[in-house]
């Protein structure tokens, strides 16, 4: 079925880009409201509510005692999931693993992995036998549109108020070693206009989307390009540059 | 399996003299060779050496799409799939797809969907198989490009020919097309493709830590390596195609010969 709808937003959304507007009358470099609670849910060690405008995404960590990958004995390990069910969208199905939801959880993986957010050799207990395991679980409630971002905000503000629970093995709980916070901010490129955190309607229409997570720096950390569409050079160097301003505002509301 | 921890303090991956481990500079690519048309079934074909990564591509279509529900009614589907054997890799591989395949299969897939004609064939699947026999980092790259060329041996109409290459740092240079080595004790890798003509990225992706300027730097060095890739897919083409029009030849009387490289049973 070709989606009627979507094709009539398309000349909408193109000819509001074209005067400088978005649907829901955003600049082109704003996000949506930002809304985190932090453990949201008891049974985690760290959880985190994310509202990205409408969308909406629960992020559990699981922090349990487990073994080390044979080629690093001394370190946690780090496992991220992601469920994109039927509840959040009538485009979701029940079943295994889409291709969508397993790209959202490596990107989101990848930004927390390869920003050392958390110290994973500090979560070693005993070397080759016992360490400290982390499942970041991504659930998607109501999806309307970057999921990237939600989950990834989601992951971070779960991360940063998880306990390591030590108490099993008769010490005191402690708090997780967060080291560093990685932004990811995805832009959507509409014609040749590119927004920043597109909603689902502007989603559905893109050619193109860039992903790019930051560092407190400004560093590069992981960037994932994603849909049939694509980029010049100079439009990622601006998409680079706005992630990173945009990003900075949103890791001090993570942080908070 | 062994205990990289202890080997990556070791390691030194670029000498002071800015030689590589293999005893390349940073801007080398790898020997790189395209074979056009190998496969008898496939309605087109390439493989690709590239280093020590060995990958065959495989075209079908534009072909009646399946699961047809997912059948597009406006255009032709282009659906990948990236598979590593289970002897590709030191520690053996378990069959089937993984998250990182299905992962490299979607981005490949989105990839090609830009320069493939879809609209021209509505309903149908260009389906691309990407086979790793043999993995030295830089897999999805060499699969994406001789996928390229297996599209093209198809004779799917395409707007041109995608080339792709990764740059990443390596002892904190920044350096092209990094081997298995460099990956894994590296600090980055950047993957990307280009269409030659115009000059769009269609694949991007990105992870480890650089800075901006980094980035663009290794993109850089990419962009210059891509060009020189797609003469390769372009002279692996022409190859392929000039030796098939010297077998259309008409013989002059007398029974046509078998096209070379086709056995006599």
């Amino acid at each position: 079925m070709t989606e009627v709808i979507p094709e009539l937003m398309r000349e909408h959304i193109h000819r509001l880009a074209a005067s400088g507007k978005r649907t829901d009358g955003r600049a082109f470099d704003e996000t949506r409201k930002l809304v985190i609670e932090k453990n949201y849910i008891k049974t985690a060690e760290g959880s985190a509510r994310v509202r990205l405008g409408n969308t909406d995404v629960l992020v559990g960590v699981k922090i349990d005692v487990g073994e080390p990958y044979p080629d690093t004995p001394n370190s946690g390990v780090l496992s991220t999931s992601a469920e994109l069910i039927p509840m959040a969208s009538p485009s979701f199905e029940a079943g295994p693993p889409s291709p969508v939801a397993i790209e959202v959880a490596r990107v989101v993986d990848r930004g927390i992995r390869e920003t050392k957010t958390v110290n994973l050799e500090k979560l070693c207990i005993t070397p080759k036998e016992k360490v400290w395991i982390m499942f970041i679980d991504i659930h998607a409630l109501d999806y309307d549109g970057n999921l990237f971002d939600a989950a990834s905000y989601g992951a971070v503000a779960a991360l940063s108020c998880a306990k390591v629970p030590a108490s099993k093995l008769g010490q005191k709980d402690y708090r997780l070693p967060m080291e560093h916070w990685p932004i990811s901010v995805t832009s959507a490129k509409i014609g040749d206009t590119i927004v920043v955190d597109p909603n689902l309607d502007e989603e559905r229409i893109a050619n193109a989307r860039l992903t790019v997570a930051t560092d407190e720096n400004g560093d590069l950390r992981a960037m994932q390009k994603g849909l049939r569409g694509s980029f010049r050079w100079d439009e990622v160097r601006k998409v680079i540059e706005t992630s990173e301003r945009v990003g900075r505002v949103i890791r001090e509301a993570i942080r908070a | 399996m062994e205990d990289i921890e202890h080997i990556v303090k070791k390691l030194k991956l670029i000498d002071e003299n800015g030689v590589r481990l293999d005893g390349r500079r940073f801007d080398e690519l790898r020997p790189i060779r395209i074979e056009a048309g190998i496969l008898k079934k496939a309605d087109g074909s390439a493989y690709i050496e590239w280093g020590n990564n060995r990958v065959l591509a495989a075209v079908y279509g534009p072909r009646e799409a399946h699961p047809r529900h997912r059948q597009d009614p406006a255009k032709a589907l282009v659906q990948c799939r990236y598979n590593m054997a289970p002897f590709s890799v030191t520690d053996r591989k378990r069959p089937g797809p993984d998250r990182r395949s299905v992962e490299i299969s979607k981005v490949i897939s989105e990839a090609f969907e830009r320069v493939v004609f879809t609209e021209q064939f509505p309903r149908t699947s260009v389906d691309i198989f990407i086979e790793v026999l043999q993995a030295d980092a830089g897999t999805r790259c060499a699969g994406l490009t001789a996928a390229s060329v297996a599209l093209a041996d198809a004779g799917i109409p395409m707007r041109d020919l995608v080339a792709s290459c990764a740059s990443g740092k390596i002892g904190g240079v920044v350096c092209l097309d990094l081997n298995k080595d460099e990956d894994n004790f590296g600090e980055a890798d950047c993957p990307m493709a280009i269409v030659h003509r115009t000059g769009e990225i269609v694949l991007l992706q990105m992870d480890g830590h650089l800075t901006q300027e980094e980035f663009h730097k290794a993109m850089d060095l990419s962009t210059e390596a891509a060009k020189r890739i797609y003469e390769l897919q372009r002279e692996a083409l022409l190859r392929r195609y000039a030796s098939v029009a010297e077998d259309m030849e008409e013989p002059r009387g007398g029974v046509p010969e078998p096209p070379a490289g086709v056995d006599e049973l």
